[in-house]
């Protein structure tokens, strides 16, 4: 019997939309099953992710942890894939790069509606916010991207089969869609 | 005069005065295109309808036709610039589909799919640009302009005003408002002028219209731009 492909998957600043839609593909993750196995998922809960074939990337870069993340899975994914608006061009939360990020956290957590006890968070625990929200294809290099808000299960079942038949992946004109 | 060219191996008939776009058009054959519209002086800002006539770079909206051109519209050299035009487009701008209700019906859009673009290439400028929502039934949001010049032209050419310009250069030019104050709610717009309807983008919109047709159901969701604009270019033609 073949080794299954490895499979890993993460989300930076997105909103688990993506992963969502993943789940989408229904009774197609049993036969998906047959052929791989997920590394660090959050179906996984696994901390760190090893080796893999495929790194599927939800979400943008809004903090430092997602740069780390996003390194970890670059160094250890044989393919990079950003998947979703927030990977490919910074998505909803980059809405945010137009405002000051002290502007942010001040509306936030002290001065927005219904706030008690105002402060701003600062334990070391937390990753620092970086000024701006970032497309993922500005800190490492990606090898695919599936554009979507988000990607429906189609386009990643069409991806996933493309890749383990050993074709290059292309899609319909219908599967395209940026919202 | 009239003549023959060729766009792509066919050869294509053309009347006096028609530029290589008219031609193609009218004989159904789509080259992209976001600031050229029939019936509007043509304005070659944004080289998405670059074509190669007789070996040299030319925006097909602009260039006359004439007998016996070689054009090539469509090869892997101008699909791949024009890909990288509309990525650069998207990441001058602040393009969140998502977020905007002119998703589906967007030319930009439209163009973007038509390319196979899955992505935006470059680093994002992510420009702080203002809305000016001023207007009791006319939004302008423009981080979605792409300065085709559109609104300025349908102000000018159709509706008889002056409404709207591009003022500055390069990465500085912006669209501005022909009103005391700059603002839209203090010019003489209206909302059935043709400037507020001609917007290829979400830069424009009509207030209080939202999601009359659910996302998923719109134009490009499902038709091809070429398609789309072959049928409405042709059918303003004969108007």
């Amino acid at each position: 019997m073949m080794a299954k492909i490895k499979v890993a998957t993460t989300s930076l600043a997105g909103c688990f939309g993506c992963h969502m839609s993943f789940l989408d593909l229904d009774e197609r993750l049993v036969a998906l099953a047959e052929v791989a196995e997920f590394d660090r998922s959050p179906i996984t809960d696994i901390e760190h992710c090893g080796p893999c074939d495929i790194g599927l990337i939800e979400g943008g870069v809004c903090n430092s942890e997602n740069v780390h993340v996003l390194r970890e899975f670059r160094k250890n994914c044989k393919i990079l894939v950003a998947v979703g608006a927030c990977a490919i061009n910074g998505g909803l939360p980059a809405m945010r790069n137009h405002i000051s990020l002290e502007d942010c956290l001040l509306e936030a957590y002290r001065d927005g509606i219904g706030v008690e006890n105002a402060q701003i968070p600062s334990d070391p625990e937390l990753p620092l916010l970086l000024d701006k929200v970032h497309p993922i294809h500005e800190i490492v290099k990606i090898d695919y991207f599936l554009p979507g808000c988000p990607p429906s299960a189609d386009v990643f079942w069409t991806f996933l089969t493309a890749l383990l038949e050993g074709r290059e992946p292309s899609f319909p004109y219908e599967l395209v869609h940026y919202d | 005069m009239t003549g023959t060219i060729n766009i792509d191996g066919q050869n294509i008939p053309f009347e006096e005065g028609q530029t290589i776009i008219e031609a193609a058009t009218a004989a159904g054959v789509y080259i992209p295109h976001l600031c050229h519209q029939p019936g509007y002086t043509p304005h070659g800002s944004c080289k998405l309808c670059t074509v190669k006539v007789n070996g040299r770079n030319c925006s097909a909206c602009t260039f006359p036709a004439a007998d016996g051109q070689t054009v090539i519209n469509n090869s892997a050299e101008q699909e791949l610039d024009r890909r990288r035009i509309t990525q650069m487009l998207f990441v001058e701008g602040n393009h969140f589909c998502p977020s905007c209700e002119k998703s589906g019906n967007c030319q930009l859009q439209g163009v973007a799919y038509h390319l196979n673009m899955l992505d935006n290439h470059y680093p994002h400028f992510f420009e702080n640009r203002e809305m000016d929502a001023s207007h009791p039934d006319i939004l302008i949001d423009h981080n979605r302009c792409i300065f085709c010049n559109l609104c300025v032209r349908a102000s000018q050419q159709k509706d008889g005003k002056n409404v709207f310009g591009i003022a500055g250069r390069g990465i500085n030019k912006r669209l501005i408002v022909n009103s005391p104050s700059g603002q839209l709610k203090d010019s003489d717009i209206d909302i059935n002028d043709s400037a507020v309807h001609i917007c290829p983008t979400g830069a424009l919109l009509i207030k209080r219209t939202g999601y009359q047709v659910p996302i998923g159901q719109r134009i490009y969701d499902h038709k091809h731009i070429s398609e789309v604009a072959l049928a409405q270019e042709n059918d303003n033609g004969q108007d």
